[in-house]
C-alpha cells in the first residue's frame, strides 16, 4: 500500500499530475474576491475566513475526478483490483494521497492568502487548524464520490453534483470555527463537530467506496 | 489441480453469454481459448479473475495464485519502465525486476517513460509485469497483441519456461504459440448461451 502511495505522489508532482491545478484555483478565487467586493478592509476580514474555506472547497472539487479516472482508462485500476491489495486499502491509499497533493498545500498556503484578505492576526491559528481537521474529511468524501463515478466519460460534473451536498456540513461546521476563533468566541461546538465529521467518514466511507468501485469495475 | 471450473454461466451486460462451462487446468498445463469476437472470452476471463460475478457455478482456485492482465497494460507514460516494473513488483511483495526485464529485452529501455514506448514495447513491459508478481497461475487476455514475430516467439519461450516450472495459464489467443501437448484448446462456441435473456434486476440499470 505504502507502494501505490508513492507511485501516487510520484505521478502527481509529475508533468500532468495536476498537483499545482488546485492549489492555481484557490489562489485565483482569493485573489479576485478582494477586487470584487471593494477595498473594504473591515467587510473582507470578516468574511475572510468563509472566503477561504469556500475557496479551498472549490479546489478540492476540482481534482476529484482524478482520483481515478486515470487508472481506470490506462487498465491499472483493473489490475489494482485483482492485485493482493485490498479494495478498500486502494481506496483509502487514494484518499490520503489526494490528501497530501491537494488538501495539505491548501492548508499551507491558506495564512498567506489570508494576509490578501485582511484576516487578523489571531485568525492564521484557527484557519490552519479549522482546514487541517476539515480537508480530511473533503479528500474521504471525494474519493467515494469518484468512485461513484469512475467510467462515466466526462463524469466530473455528475460526480460535482453528487458530492457537493456532502461537503456542506464540513464547510458549515469548518467556516464556523474558523470565523469564531478568529473573533475571540468560543469553538469549541464547531471543532467538536468539525473533528466528529472527519472521523465518522474516514472511518466508514472507504467501506462504501470499495463497494461501489467493485460495482463499477464489473 | 491448479483450477477448476464447473458449470459456470458468464454474462455481459445483463446478457447471459456462455452457459455450463466445465474445465480443469492442471499445474504445467495451458488452457488456451478459442472462439469468434463477443463469444465471451474476455467476461470468461474477468470473471476467472474475480472482476465479475459468475451467476451460478463455480471456480476453484487457490487464493493469492492467480494474475490477470487484460486488453490494457497498465503503464503509467510519465513513470520510467524499471519505476512500472518496481511498483507491481511492491504491490506483489517481490524485489527481483532483473529476470523479467532479461527476458523481454527491456534492458535498454529501463529509464525511457512509459509514454515514450511504442505499442509493442508496452505489451512487453505488460508481459514482464506478470514476471515480476511471481504469481503462479497468469490469466491473459490477447497477450499476443502488437507483438513483432520475434517477440510472439520470446513470448512462447517464455511461456513454455513458466509451464516447465509449474506454473499455469489460461488465455484467450488466436495464434499457435506451438506449445505442443502442454496446452488444451477450449472452443467457447460450444458452450454458447441457448436463451440470452436479460436478467430482470440488472435490467433497470441498463
Amino acid at each position: 500500500m505504502i507502494a501505490l502511495l508513492l507511485r501516487d505522489l510520484r505521478l502527481a508532482f509529475r508533468a500532468g499530475g495536476g498537483f499545482g491545478l488546485s492549489l492555481a484555483f484557490f489562489l485565483i478565487v482569493v485573489v479576485l474576491v478582494p477586487f470584487g467586493v471593494g477595498p473594504e478592509m473591515a467587510l473582507l476580514s470578516r468574511i475572510a475566513p468563509g472566503i477561504l474555506w469556500v475557496g479551498a472547497l472549490l479546489a478540492c472539487l476540482l481534482s476529484l475526478d482524478r482520483i481515478f479516472a486515470l487508472d481506470f482508462e490506462d487498465g491499472s485500476l483493473d489490475l489494482l483490483a485483482t492485485s493482493p491489495l485490498p479494495t478498500e486499502g486502494i481506496v483509502t491509499v487514494k484518499a490520503i494521497a489526494h490528501w497530501i497533493t491537494t488538501g495539505l498545500p491548501l492548508v499551507m498556503i491558506a495564512p498567506v492568502l489570508g494576509v490578501l484578505l485582511g484576516l487578523p492576526q489571531q485568525g492564521y491559528y484557527w484557519i490552519i487548524l479549522s482546514l487541517a481537521l476539515g480537508t480530511p474529511a473533503l479528500s474521504v468524501i471525494g474519493t467515494f464520490g469518484a468512485a461513484l463515478t469512475v467510467g462515466i466519460k466526462r463524469g466530473g460534473l455528475l460526480l460535482s453534483l453528487l458530492v457537493l451536498p456532502l461537503y456542506v456540513p464540513t464547510l458549515i461546521y469548518g467556516a464556523e470555527l474558523a470565523r469564531r476563533g478568529t473573533l475571540g468566541m468560543d469553538t469549541t461546538t464547531p471543532m467538536l463537530m468539525l473533528a466528529g465529521i472527519t472521523c465518522a467518514v474516514t472511518a466508514l466511507l472507504p467501506f462504501a467506496s470499495a463497494a461501489v468501485l467493485r460495482i463499477n469495475l464489473r | 489441480m491448479t483450477l477448476r471450473v464447473s458449470n459456470l454461466t458468464v454474462s455481459r451486460g445483463g446478457r447471459t453469454l456462455l452457459e455450463g462451462v466445465s474445465f480443469d487446468v492442471d499445474a504445467g498445463q495451458a488452457l488456451i481459448l478459442r472462439g469468434p469476437n463477443g463469444s465471451g472470452k474476455t467476461t470468461l476471463l474477468r470473471t476467472l479473475a474475480g472482476l465479475q460475478r459468475s451467476e451460478t457455478g463455480s471456480i476453484d482456485l487457490a487464493e493469492d495464485d492467480a494474475v490477470y492482465a487484460g486488453h490494457a497494460d497498465g503503464i503509467k507514460s510519465t513513470l520510467s519502465v524499471r519505476e512500472n516494473l518496481m511498483f507491481w513488483a511492491r504491490v506483489f511483495g517481490t524485489k527481483d525486476i532483473t529476470r523479467a526485464i532479461e527476458i523481454f529485452n527491456l534492458g535498454d529501455l529501463i529509464d525511457r517513460a512509459g509514454g515514450a514506448l511504442s505499442a509493442g514495447q508496452k505489451r512487453r513491459l505488460g508481459l514482464a509485469r506478470l514476471m515480476v508478481t511471481g504469481r503462479k497461475f497468469w490469466m491473459l487476455d490477447e497477450p499476443t497483441v502488437s507483438l513483432d514475430q520475434a517477440s510472439v516467439a520470446q513470448f512462447a519461450s517464455m511461456i513454455r519456461a513458466h509451464l516447465a516450472e509449474g506454473g499455469s495459464a489460461i488465455m484467450a489467443t488466436h495464434i499457435d504459440l506451438g506449445l505442443g501437448s502442454d496446452a488444451q484448446v477450449l472452443d467457447l462456441s460450444t458452450f454458447r448461451a441457448q436463451t440470452p435473456k436479460l436478467n430482470a434486476s440488472e435490467e433497470a440499470f441498463l
